[in-house]
C-alpha cells in the first residue's frame, strides 16, 4: 500500500536522489539548496541507498567545482548527482558538455530559476535550463511535487539505459517549495526500477588502472566532427527508452506519464503547449472551459530535449487549428523563445513529412518570468487570443507592456476557483512561526484526512521585520492551482499592525472568515482597526474572530512564539476536523515537530493548545464604523516622482501593476530610497539620556541600521528647536565651548536589536540598571520621535576636515551613506559597511558579491546606499557571486585609465591652464580627507577654466576631470565569496598590485542561503554540510594574503576593538595597493541573541579564535615592523566563547565525544595561532643597524 | 568502633555525606570519594532553570530567524538533539550506580510546580537512592505573605513526593518565621530527611562595574551554630532524619552535629580546601576521639545534647541570647 506524505518538491526529489546515488557533489544555491541539505542530513543519520551504501555528500567551493567533481566521480564509475539552479547551472555548462560528450549517465536536478540579467532574482522561470539546452543533456520537466518525485526515479533509469545525461527540472519556489500531498515511491519499487546490470555497465566504463584507457583526448579537424556525430543514435533512441521507463514505472505505481501529455477535449481546436508548474493552471482552466463547451486543450512537454516528433504528433489533436506555445524565459533578439521555435520547426517538419494534415497557426508568448503570477484569467486571455484572425505573436502575458505593446490584456475577475476548496491566506511576521505552523497544518490535513492539500509561502524582501504570506488550499478535488490565492475564504492576520499598513482584506471574498491576533478584547478590537478595514469587514460580511495570541503564548511559557496558538485557532474555526480530533492531531504533530528538541518544548506547546480555545472569541461586527483610525503611510519624506510612482507601489505590494514604461531598461535604480520607507518594526527603541552619556559614540558605531546618529553643532542652531530636542555640551578637545552634542534615534527605522544598549559603557549613577541609552516601548515614541528625527537630519553635518578619522568616536560624526537596510536586527556586517561609507563614501565605488550584503544592499523595493548633500556617494553594483573581485578590479582598471587620460590631457593643456595650477593638480597629495577636499576644489576651478578654453582636449578633460580626484574602489562580500567561490579571483586581484580594497564580512557561514559551511567556518561549529560540527580548522585567508608581501592585510572585530577596526579601515584605504580587511561579523546563524553580538566578538578575540592584526607594507618600506599583532595572548578558554553560541553548543547535544575533540582542536588552534602570529611579528622586526 | 548511622532509612557506613558540589560531578571523582571513606554522595545539583532553559534556549535559537526570508528558511541543519544536559545527567547516574557501592542522593533544585518535577521520577528511574530537594526561594514580591511562601514550598514538596517512592529530603534554609513548624509540616507530608541548612549565597556589590553580584564563600565551623540549634530543637520531635550541613569541617563538627541530634553530615568546603584525603583523616580523628572518650558507636551519642537531653537547654533558646547581651554590656 502506498504511503502519502505532504512535502515540497525539493524533499520529494531528495528522497529519491539520495536513494539511487552514491556520490552527491553540490554547492548551495537558492532554491535548490534544500535538496542537498536534506541529502546531507539523510547521510548523517545513516540512511543508506538502495545498494546498501551511505551516499557521500561533498559541498564544493562553487557549482563549477561541483560539476567537476560530478564529472570525475562519473568517470570513475559512481552513480553521481548534483542539485542546482540559475547561475549555478551556468557554471556547470563546461562540464555538462563533457559529461554528455562522454555519454555518462547522470541526472542533475534543477529547481529552475531566473538568471541575473538586469537584476538578480531568486525566483522561478526557465531561463537557466534554457541556457543549457545545447549541452547534450536531455531536458526533462516535471509539473509538481509528485511528478518531481516520480521523474527523479524515471530519469535515473532512462539515463542508465540511454547513457544520455538528464537534467530534470521543476519550477523554483512554485514547485520546489510548494508543499503538497504526494504518494511516496516504495524502496522496493526503486530497486525494481534501477537495473543493477546497468549500474555494473556504468562501473565497467570507469577509469581504472586495472583496466587502463584514455578518455578526453584532444582531436583535430580530421576526426572531431565525426566524433560529434557518433552520438546521434543514442539521442535517436532516447525518447523510446524514456517512454519505456515511464511505462515500467506506471506498471509499478499506477502513475502513467508520456513524453508529451495531452489534456483536454479530444477534438480541441485551440491548444496551449508549455512546460513546468503552470501546466496545472492551464489544465485547471481547460477543464473549466471544456465544461463550458470550449474546444481547448493543452500539451504538457515532459521531455523537451531531445524533441521527439514521433511522440509529439501522437498527442496533438488532429483538429488543432491554433496553438499558443508558452515559454517561461526570454531570449532577446531571437525570432522566438526556444519552445516556440522547436514547436514551429516540429510542425514544419511534420507537415513536410506529411504527418500533419492541417498546419495550425502558431503563436509564442512569454509568461511567468521570476515567478510572475500566471493565472486562469491569463490562460483564458491566451485562448481568446487564438480565436482572433491575427493573434498577437511573441506576446507577453501577466504584465503591462506599454512600450512595445507585446502584452495581452486579461480579465482578472475571471476565476475557476472551486468554491468547495478551502482557500486560506495567513499574514505573519517572519519570526513569529506562522509559516512553520502552516506547514504543520497542511501536513496534518494532507496526511490525516482524505483532503488534497497545497501550501505555498511568500516571503518579504527584507530580512528584518518581514511579512510572510501563507497560501493554503485543501479540498476533496486534486488541486491544480499553481498560483497564489486570489480570493480567500479564510484570512488570518497574525500581527495586527499589518492591518494599518497593507490592504490585507482585499483578498477576502464575500462572507469569508477573518481571524485576527490582537491585544484588544472582542468588544474593543473592532474600534481599534483602521476605518477602511472596518468598512471592508462590514461590506464583505466577514465572520470576525479575535485572539490575544501573545497573551496565550506568554501564559503557556512560549514567549513571543504564537505559532501554535494561531494554528489551533485556525483548526477551531475552520471546522476541517472536529474540535477533539483537531486538538489530538495538532498535539501529535507537535510531538513530531518538537520531539527532537526535548519533552519540555512539547509540553509547553500542548499547554498553548489547551489555553487557546478559552481565549478565542467571535467578534460582533457593528453595522457602522467606529473611530477614525487611519492607515499608516508607507513612505514619508521629500521624494521624487519615481519614488512615488514606482517605489511606493513596490512597498505597498502593488509592483505587478507597474508598466514596462516605468521600469529602467538597464537595471539602473535610484539609490538611497530606504529613507522613505518607514517600516516601524521595533517593539522597543533606544532612548538617549544626555545626563548619563559620555559621548563615546559607540552606540552610533554599532547600530546596524544607522538608526542612531549624533551630531555636534553650534548652540544657536538649536535655539529654535522644541524643548524636547535633547542636547548637551560637546565633550573633547576637538570641539569648541559653544558646540553642542546631540544624539537621535530614527524610531521608525530602528529594528530594536538593542546592540546599542549592550555596548553603552555609561551607567546611570543613581540607577545602575540604566545606561546612557535605554530601550523603551516604540509605539508611544513613534510620532514625536519621527518629528525630532526630521529636525535632527536638517542640522548640518560637522566639518569632516576637522575630525580625526582615526578616532572611532569622531568617525561617528561623519555622515553614514548606508542606512536603514533590510538586514537582520543586530546584523554584524552592516556596522562595517556603514563605517566604510562614513569614511570614504563620497569617493567610493563598490563591487558587491552576491550574498547578504547584496540583498540588504540592493534588494528592491528600497536601497540603503545614498548620497550626501553635495550629491556624492557610493556607486554600487552587484555582478555575480563568483566574480566580485574581478568585477571590482575592472572598476579600478577603468578608473585608472580615465585618470591616466585625464592627467595626459591636463598636461597637454598646461600652457592654457598655467604650469603651477597643472602641477598642483597632478602632484596633489590625496592620502587624507583634507588632501582630497583640496583636490576637489582644484577640479572645480579646473572645470571653470576649461569652460573658457576651446577645443577637443578641453571638452575631453572636462568629462574626465573628476577622475583627478581619488576614487576608492571596494569589493565587498562574505566568506562564501572570499574563501570559496570567489577565492581564485580574489587571489588574482590581491596579486595585481592595484589600489583596491577588499572587505570580507566573515560570518563563517553562507548566511544568505541559510548557514551552509564555508572554509571560514570554525572548528566545532554546526552548519549545513557540517551537521555534526566541522572537524577542520578554518582557512587562514589573512596569512595567505600576507604571503604576497605587498598586500595590506587586517583582521578586525569591532566588538573587540573599535579603534583597531577604524585604524585598519583608514590604513587599508590609504594604502596604494591591494588591501584586504577580514571583519568578524556576528550573525543570526550563530544562534544567540544578537544584542550581545559585540560581546561575543570580544570573546572570540579574547579566546584566541579570532586573531586581530594588521600587516601594513608601508611600515616595512619605512623601516618599521609591518606586522602588528593587535590582540593579546588568549586569556579565556575557547569554551567560554564557543559554548555561548548554539552553533557550537549543539555539537555537545549531538555527540559529546566529538564536542570534546573539537574543543581541544580549537584550543590548540587558538594557542598555535597566537604563537605563529607573534613569531611572524618578531621575525619581521627590522634588524638594528650596527 | 561502630561509625554506622541510618539516614532516611539508608544505612551509611559513617556519617560523612559529600554534599552537592563539583566534587560529585563525575563518576571518577565520586569513586575517589568512596575510596577515601565517604558514606554517601549528593550529586551536583540540577536546576529547574537548567532543565527548562536548556530546552528553551536551543529551541529558540534553532527557530530564530527561520521561515523569515525565502533564501534562508532556517540556519541550522535538521538534526535530532539527543544529548541534552538534563538527559546526560540521567545517563551519568546509571553509569555511576554500576561503579560505586555507596548510596547516591540526587539533588534537584527548583521552586515551582512546573514540568521539572517530572524529572524527579526520571531520577528515581535512573536508580538514585534518595532525592535531596533544594527549594530555597527568595520572595521578592512585597505582596507575597509568609503563609503564601510556605504554601508554595509545601505544594512543591508535595508534588515531588507524589511522583516518587524513594526517600526525599529537604535542604531547608533557616529564615522561616517558624522553622520548627515548617520542618514539621514538611515531615507531615512525608519528607524523610531535613538537611540543615542550605548554604547562604552571599550578596555583594562590585564597585568596579557598579553592579550587584553573588558570592559563595567557603563555610567555616562558625556557620554550624544554627544547624546545631535546630537539630537540637527538632531531635525526636519530627519523624525524619536530620543531616547537618554548612560548617561541618572536621571531626569535632561531626561530633557536635551528632550530639545535637543529627544523623549524618554533609561536608563540602573542607574537602574542596584539603582534598579528598580529608575524609579519611576526619574519620580517623573521629574514631580516635571516640576511643579516647570511650564511645562505642555514633548511635550512642546521637541527640545526647539535644534540647531535651542537654543540661543547659537555655543555650538553644532566646534566653541565652539575652544573657550573652547582658554579659557583654556588663
Amino acid at each position: 500500500m502506498s504511503i502519502t506524505i505532504t512535502i515540497d518538491a525539493n524533499e520529494a526529489v531528495a528522497r529519491v536522489a539520495h536513494k539511487i546515488n552514491e556520490v552527491i557533489a553540490i554547492y548551495p544555491i537558492t532554491p535548490s539548496s534544500p535538496m542537498a541539505e536534506l541529502s546531507d542530513v539523510y547521510s548523517m543519520k545513516g540512511e543508506r541507498n538502495i545498494f546498501g551504501s551511505l551516499p557521500e555528500i561533498m559541498e564544493m567551493q562553487s557549482e563549477g567545482g561541483a560539476s567537476g567533481a560530478v564529472h570525475g566521480s562519473l568517470q570513475t564509475g559512481a552513480l553521481t548527482t548534483t542539485f542546482t539552479a540559475s547561475q549555478g547551472l551556468l557554471l556547470m555548462i563546461p562540464n555538462m558538455y563533457k559529461i554528455a560528450g562522454e555519454l555518462s549517465p547522470t541526472v542533475f536536478h534543477v529547481a529552475a530559476r531566473s538568471l541575473a540579467v538586469q537584476a538578480l532574482s531568486i525566483f522561478g522561470d526557465h531561463s537557466d535550463v534554457m541556457g543549457v539546452r545545447q549541452t547534450g543533456f536531455a531536458l526533462f520537466s516535471s509539473v509538481n511535487a509528485q511528478e518531481a518525485h516520480d521523474f527523479a526515479l524515471i530519469s535515473q533509469d532512462a539515463t542508465l539505459r540511454s547513457r544520455i545525461p538528464f537534467l530534470h527540472f521543476f519550477d523554483g519556489f512554485r514547485t520546489s517549495h510548494e508543499v503538497s500531498k504526494i504518494e511516496l515511491i516504495d524502496i522496493e519499487i526503486m530497486k525494481q526500477m534501477i537495473d543493477e546490470k546497468l549500474v555494473h555497465a556504468h562501473r565497467k566504463r570507469a577509469l581504472s588502472p586495472d583496466n587502463p584507457f584514455i578518455r578526453g583526448t584532444s582531436q583535430n579537424p580530421d576526426v572531431y566532427f565525426q566524433g560529434r556525430e557518433s552520438v546521434n543514435s543514442y539521442y535517436d533512441k532516447l525518447p523510446d527508452i524514456l517512454q519505456k521507463s515511464m511505462d515500467t514505472f506506471a506498471a509499478l505505481t499506477g502513475r502513467a506519464y508520456k513524453l508529451f501529455d495531452y489534456s483536454g477535449e479530444a477534438d480541441a481546436t485551440k491548444v496551449i503547449i508549455l512546460m513546468g508548474s503552470s501546466c496545472d493552471t492551464v489544465e485547471e482552466t481547460v477543464r473549466y472551459l471544456s465544461e463550458k463547451n470550449e474546444k481547448v486543450g493543452l500539451i504538457k512537454v515532459r521531455l523537451y530535449k531531445p524533441f521527439s516528433l514521433k511522440h509529439f504528433i501522437q498527442v496533438l489533436p488532429k483538429t488543432t487549428e491554433a496553438i499558443a506555445v508558452l515559454d517561461r524565459t526570454k531570449e532577446s533578439g531571437s525570432l522566438g523563445e526556444p519552445l516556440y521555435l522547436d514547436v514551429v520547426s516540429a510542425l514544419t517538419e511534420l507537415k513536410e513529412e506529411e504527418k500533419l494534415e492541417l498546419m495550425p497557426k502558431v503563436i509564442g508568448g512569454r509568461y511567468g518570468l521570476s515567478s510572475k503570477e500566471f493565472t486562469p484569467s491569463m490562460v483564458k486571455a491566451i485562448f481568446d487570443e487564438l480565436d482572433k484572425e491575427k493573434p498577437k505573436n511573441h506576446f507577453t502575458i501577466g504584465i503591462n507592456d506599454d512600450v512595445t505593446h507585446t502584452s495581452l490584456e486579461f480579465d482578472d475577475s475571471f476565476s475557476v476557483a472551486d468554491e468547495q476548496t478551502f482557500r486560506g491566506m495567513f499574514f505573519g511576521l517572519g519570526s513569529d512561526g506562522t509559516v512553520g505552523a502552516n506547514k504543520n497544518s497542511i501536513k496534518i490535513i494532507g496526511e490525516e484526512t482524505q483532503n488534497y492539500a497545497q501550501g505555498y509561502f511568500v516571503y518579504d524582501s527584507n530580512k528584518s521585520g518581514s511579512m510572510t504570506i501563507s497560501h493554503l488550499r485543501f479540498g476533496k478535488k486534486p488541486i491544480l492551482s499553481s498560483y497564489l490565492i486570489e480570493r480567500a475564504n479564510f484570512v488570518a492576520c497574525h500581527q495586527s499592525v499589518f492591518l494599518e499598513k497593507f490592504d490585507i482584506l482585499k483578498h477576502a471574498q464575500q462572507g469569508a472568515t477573518f481571524l485576527l491576533n490582537s491585544p484588544f478584547s472582542k468588544d474593543m478590537v473592532f474600534a481599534k482597526l483602521p476605518q477602511v478595514v472596518q468598512e471592508v469587514i462590514i461590506k464583505k460580511e466577514l465572520k470576525f474572530y479575535v485572539i490575544d495570541a501573545a497573551k496565550v503564548a506568554k501564559q503557556s511559557g512560549m514567549g513571543r512564539k504564537i505559532n501554535t496558538v494561531m494554528q489551533t485557532c485556525f483548526f477551531a474555526i475552520s471546522n476541517i476536523l472536529s474540535k477533539d480530533e483537531a486538538i489530538h492531531k495538532i498535539k501529535k504533530s507537535i510531538e513530531k515537530t518538537y520531539g527532537k528538541k526535548g519533552k519540555q518544548i512539547v509540553s509547553m506547546n500542548f499547554l498553548a493548545v489547551d489555553n487557546t480555545l478559552a481565549n478565542l472569541y467571535k467578534v460582533t461586527v457593528p453595522e457602522t464604523t467606529q473611530g477614525k483610525i487611519q492607515m499608516r503611510p508607507l513612505i514619508k519624506g521629500d521624494f521624487n516622482d519615481f519614488v512615488e510612482e514606482v517605489t511606493a507601489k513596490l512597498i505597498a505590494g502593488e509592483g505587478d501593476s507597474i508598466p514596462v514604461s516605468a521600469m529602467p531598461s538597464d537595471g539602473t535604480w535610484q539609490s538611497g530610497t530606504t529613507q522613505y520607507q518607514k517600516r516601524s518594526t521595533a517593539l522597543e527603541v533606544p532612548v538617549w539620556d544626555p545626563n548619563v552619556c559620555i559621548q563615546c559614540n559607540k552606540c552610533v558605531l554599532v547600530c546596524p541600521h544607522a538608526a542612531i546618529r549624533s551630531k555636534v553643532v553650534e548652540e544657536p542652531l538649536l535655539n529654535n528647536l522644541p524643548e524636547d530636542f535633547l542636547y548637551t555640551k560637546a565633550k573633547g578637545k576637538t570641539f569648541e565651548e559653544s558646540e553642542m552634542f546631540t544624539l537621535h534615534v530614527a524610531v521608525e527605522d530602528c529594528t530594536g536589536c538593542t546592540l546599542c544598549v549592550e555596548v553603552c559603557p555609561a551607567q546611570n549613577k543613581s540607577q545602575t540598571n540604566l545606561k546612557a541609552i535605554n530601550m523603551s516601548s516604540q509605539e508611544p515614541l513613534r510620532k514625536r520621535g519621527s518629528e525630532l528625527w526630521d529636525a535632527f537630519t536638517k542640522l548640518p553635518a560637522y566639518d569632516r576636515s576637522k575630525l580625526d578619522h582615526e578616532k572611532a568616536k569622531e568617525t561617528q560624526f561623519l555622515e553614514p551613506l548606508f542606512e536603514f537596510s533590510g538586514a537582520c536586527p543586530g546584523c554584524g556586517e552592516t556596522p562595517y559597511i556603514k563605517l566604510a561609507s562614513q569614511l570614504f563614501g563620497d569617493r567610493m565605488i563598490v563591487a558587491n558579491a552576491t550574498g547578504c550584503s547584496s540583498i540588504y544592499g540592493g534588494n528592491l523595493p528600497t536601497t540603503p546606499w545614498r548620497k550626501n548633500s553635495e550629491g556624492r556617494g557610493p556607486a554600487w553594483s552587484n555582478s555575480l557571486f563568483e566574480d566580485n573581485a574581478e568585477f571590482g578590479l575592472g572598476f579600478r582598471l577603468a578608473i585608472d585609465k580615465h585618470t591616466h587620460n585625464a592627467r595626459e590631457t591636463l598636461l597637454s593643456l598646461k600652457d592654457e591652464l598655467g604650469e603651477e595650477f597643472t602641477s598642483l593638480l597632478l602632484d596633489a597629495n590625496q592620502k587624507d580627507e583634507n588632501g582630497i577636499f583640496a583636490q576637489r576644489q582644484r577640479v572645480k576651478e579646473l572645470k571653470e577654466k576649461l569652460n573658457l578654453i576651446q577645443g577637443d582636449s578641453a571638452s575631453r578633460l572636462e568629462e574626465l576631470a573628476d577622475y583627478l580626484v581619488k576614487k576608492s574602489v571596494w569589493m565587498i562580500g562574505g566568506d562564501g565569496w572570499a574563501y570559496d567561490i570567489g577565492y581564485g579571483g580574489l587571489d588574482h586581484v590581491l596579486a595585481s598590485g592595484k589600489n583596491i580594497n577588499i572587505l570580507v564580512l566573515d560570518t563563517q557561514v553562507y548566511s544568505n542561503t541559510g548557514g551552509q559551511q564555508s572554509k571560514a567556518t570554525f572548528t566545532g561549529a554546526v552548519a549545513k554540510f557540517a551537521a555534526g560540527g566541522k572537524p577542520q580548522i578554518p582557512k587562514d585567508l589573512a596569512m595567505m594574503a600576507i604571503a604576497y608581501g605587498d598586500v595590506y592585510v587586517a583582521r578586525v572585530a569591532m566588538g573587540a576593538s573599535d579603534s583597531q577596526t577604524v585604524k585598519a579601515f583608514v590604513e587599508a584605504e590609504a594604502y596604494d595597493g591591494p588591501s584586504i580587511i577580514i571583519a568578524y561579523s556576528h550573525c543570526v546563524a550563530h544562534g544567540y541573541d544578537l544584542r550581545y553580538g559585540m560581546q561575543h566578538q570580544k570573546l572570540a578575540v579574547d579566546s584566541g579564535l579570532w586573531a586581530t592584526f594588521r600587516y601594513n607594507p608601508v611600515l616595512r618600506d619605512e623601516g618599521k615592523n609591518p606586522m602588528i599583532v593587535d590582540y593579546k595572548e588568549p586569556k579565556i578558554d575557547v569554551k567560554n566563547f564557543m559554548y555561548q553560541e548554539t552553533r557550537f553548543k549543539m555539537v555537545e547535544k549531538l555527540d559529546a565525544n566529538n564536542a570534546k575533540t573539537y574543543l581541544q582542536t580549537a584550543r590548540d588552534h587558538a594557542k598555535e595561532n597566537y604563537k605563529r602570529y607573534k613569531n611572524l611579528e618578531r621575525s619581521m622586526q627590522p634588524q638594528e643597524e650596527n | 568502633m561502630d561509625l554506622t548511622t541510618r539516614y532516611m532509612g539508608l544505612k551509611l557506613k559513617n556519617p560523612i555525606i559529600v554534599g552537592a558540589s563539583p566534587l560529585t560531578a563525575t563518576v571518577e571523582s565520586i569513586q575517589e570519594l568512596e575510596k577515601n571513606g565517604a558514606a554517601a554522595v549528593v550529586l551536583h545539583s540540577i536546576f529547574e532553570e537548567q532543565i527548562n532553559h536548556e530546552m528553551h534556549e536551543i529551541d529558540h535559537f534553532l527557530f530564530h530567524g527561520s521561515e523569515d526570508y525565502a533564501e534562508a528558511l532556517g540556519y541550522f541543519p535538521e538534526v535530532t538533539l539527543s544529548n541534552l544536559e538534563s538527559e546526560h545527567y540521567l545517563d551519568e547516574i546509571s553509569k555511576l550506580k554500576k561503579c560505586v557501592n555507596i548510596p547516591i542522593i540526587a539533588s534537584l533544585n527548583g521552586v515551582s510546580k512546573g514540568g521539572w518535577i517530572k524529572y524527579a521520577t526520571k531520577l528515581e528511574d535512573a536508580g538514585v537512592d534518595a532525592l535531596e530537594l533544594n527549594i530555597t526561594y527568595i520572595p521578592t514580591d512585597i505582596e507575597l505573605s509568609s503563609r503564601e511562601v510556605e504554601s508554595l514550598y509545601l505544594e512543591t514538596v508535595d508534588a515531588v513526593l507524589q511522583s516518587v517512592n524513594i526517600p526525599v529530603s529537604i535542604k531547608m534554609n533557616a529564615v522561616f518565621s517558624a522553622p520548627a513548624n515548617m520542618a514539621k509540616q514538611f515531615c507531615d507530608l512525608g519528607v524523610k530527611g531535613l538537611v540543615l541548612f542550605d548554604k547562604p549565597v552571599h550578596v555583594d556589590i562590585d564597585l568596579d562595574v557598579l553592579n550587584s553580584l553573588q558570592n559563595i564563600h567557603y563555610s567555616s565551623s562558625k556557620d554550624l551554630s544554627e544547624t546545631l540549634r535546630w537539630s537540637a530543637i527538632l531531635y525526636k520531635r519530627i519523624n525524619a532524619s536530620i543531616c547537618a550541613s554548612t560548617g561541618v569541617k572536621n571531626h569535632e563538627d561531626i561530633l557536635k552535629s551528632m550530639m545535637s541530634g543529627a544523623d549524618a553530615v554533609e561536608m563540602v568546603s573542607a574537602i574542596l580546601e584539603n582534598g579528598v584525603e580529608h575524609i579519611q583523616k576526619t574519620l580517623q580523628d573521629l574514631e580516635s576521639w571516640m576511643i579516647n572518650k570511650e564511645y562505642d558507636s555514633i548511635e550512642q551519642m546521637k541527640g545526647s545534647i539535644s534540647l531535651s537531653h542537654t543540661s543547659n537547654p537555655a543555650a538553644y533558646e532566646r534566653a541565652n541570647y539575652m544573657r550573652v547581651l547582658t554579659d557583654y554590656t556588663h
